[in-house]
């Protein structure tokens, strides 16, 4: 493990300019370290940096630790942060940034479920147009390993049961539509060139 | 009044369909009949905005302009959709660069947005527009004796507060109230429920959702009416799981427009009841036999 101890050598400043140049994100350097987003994010117990700890390690230029962070996989979009804090600084779509990044450069915790689940998510909005959730929960258990499988038989018979398992795939009728728009809209990428 | 395009999204149609079921009853019942937005597309959701940003404003924009198309606003029961229709629709309005990006996309299968398209929810509408009084008037079969925690989740009241207050939300409360049933006072109204966490970090997501049941149960609480579909998965189907590590009687987790249905006297096999993995009927039917 590496010590706990950071070094000029850490910083990049390309990710401090990225991460600031964010929309509204210019305001993360008027953090005052009130700690009011950690304090009322409701995943703040399970986090290896708080969310002020990673606003603050990404304004200084800490990439790894930021890019490499379980926070950012464990943030839900509660918005709780967002509405908290007292400088209006964008928490919550920071680290949506963040996740993107993280998608795009590959520094995600290895086996995590959640960027596979937002690539199959991805796959199949862009084929079908819409999400059929049972195939998409099958899916990413494929992926994510079968043992899991077996602590869901339960929870697949009890929403078969009540009719909310199905296999229908739903798509929309004009299903070329979103292949062309996402294609016209052009790659967004993160990472400056 | 404007035209309403109603926008049930993907859960809708799928796990959530109970939400569907209950919103058309109980839209008709009330004499305002929901008419869905022709070929929408799912809103791209969490997941969508977690890999690209403009593709995820996009997704969005293809359904503000169809919406567009028909003259119509969105209605819009799912909190997820509901904040990325919202935020997106913003998002196109403030920002010009965005704007014109996204409308390049849309010349490409022939549509037009224009920023005219507001984007409606199920409590505003009931609660403004069509009026507590006249539903107050419709009740049949009040709820009396029935004690209910509203939670409302997240993605309605934050980050924008559009229709209702953002950390004491009461649309959902007027309506509970106005069938006759008890609303008991519950702190975690808008707390997180742990949203896709409790099937990819199962650990962590199901301790959100044993707090919220928990403080339901330790109010008082029957039931609790939910909003969103992500919310009612995550504290129905769960909770026998749960079970297994904590003291946890079972509590049915309803969607406001299914009680709302009960009490409008729409029969409970039109409501989705019976689509609760537990089992709502053994409450109801306490209550019922207590109130006769
Ligand atoms: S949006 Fe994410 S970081 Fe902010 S409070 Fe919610 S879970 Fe925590
Ligand atoms: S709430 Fe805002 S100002 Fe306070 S620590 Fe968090 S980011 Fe900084």
């Amino acid at each position: 493990m590496r010590p706990n101890i950071r070094t000029e050598a850490d910083r990049s400043p390309e990710f401090a300019h990225w991460i600031t140049s964010l929309p509204g994100a210019e305001k993360i350097r008027e953090c005052m370290h009130c700690g009011l987003c950690s304090a009322s994010c409701p995943l703040f117990a399970y986090m290896d940096y708080s969310p002020r700890q990673l606003m603050y390690l990404g304004r200084e230029g800490f990439r790894d630790d930021v890019l490499g962070s379980f926070t950012i996989w464990l943030c839900t979009s509660c918005y709780q942060c967002t509405v908290e804090c007292p400088r209006q600084i964008p928490v919550t779509e920071i680290m949506y940034a963040l996740k993107r990044r993280a998608i795009e450069e590959k520094t995600y915790p290895k086996r995590l479920a959640i960027p596979v689940l937002a690539r199959e998510f991805r796959r199949m909005v862009y084929d079908r147009g819409r999400i059929s959730e049972s195939w998409l929960v099958m899916k990413l258990m494929l992926k994510t390993g079968i043992h899991r499988m077996f602590g869901m038989v339960g929870l697949g018979w009890n929403l078969l049961r009540t009719g909310r398992f199905s296999l229908r795939r739903e798509t929309i009728r004009h299903r070329g539509d979103l292949a062309r728009m996402l294609e016209a809209v052009g790659h967004d990428s993160e990472v400056v060139p | 009044m404007k035209k309403l395009a109603y926008y049930p999204g993907c859960s809708l149609t799928g796990t959530g369909r109970a939400y569907d079921e209950s919103l058309r009853a109980v839209f008709a019942a009330l004499g305002e009949p929901l008419e869905e937005l022709d070929d929408w597309n799912c809103c791209g959701a969490t997941s969508y905005m977690s890999i690209d940003k403009a593709k995820a404003y996009a997704l969005a924009s293809r359904n503000l302009a169809l919406a567009e198309r028909e003259e119509a606003d969105l209605l819009t029961p799912c909190n997820a959709c509901y904040l990325v229709l919202e935020k997106t629709r913003r998002h196109l309005a403030d920002s010009a660069e965005m704007g014109q990006r996204v409308q390049h996309a849309l010349d490409a299968i022939g549509l037009r947005y224009e920023g005219k398209v507001r984007i409606r929810h199920p409590l505003e509408i009931l609660t403004r527009q069509i009026g507590v009084e006249r539903i107050k008037e419709a009740v049949k079969e009040p709820l009396k004796g029935l004690k209910v925690a509203p939670y409302y989740g997240c993605q309605v009241v934050r980050p924008y507060a559009t229709f209702d207050d953002q950390y004491d939300p009461q649309t959902m409360d007027q309506l509970l109230k106005a069938t006759g049933a008890k609303v008991v006072d519950y702190p975690f109204k808008t707390r997180c429920c742990g949203a896709s966490q409790t099937g990819t970090l199962p650990k962590v997501g199901l301790h959100l959702v044993y707090r919220l049941l928990k403080e339901a149960q330790d109010r008082g609480a029957d039931v609790m009416a939910v909003i969103c579909s992500l919310c009612q998965f995550n504290l129905d189907v769960y909770q026998s799981k749960l079970r297994r590590v904590y003291d946890l009687p079972p509590i049915p987790i309803l969607y406001f427009p299914q009680i709302l249905g009960l009490a409008l006297g729409i029969p409970a096999d039109e409501l989705g009841i019976d689509r609760c993995v537990v089992s709502a009927r053994p409450v109801l039917e306490r209550r019922a036999a207590h109130a006769a």
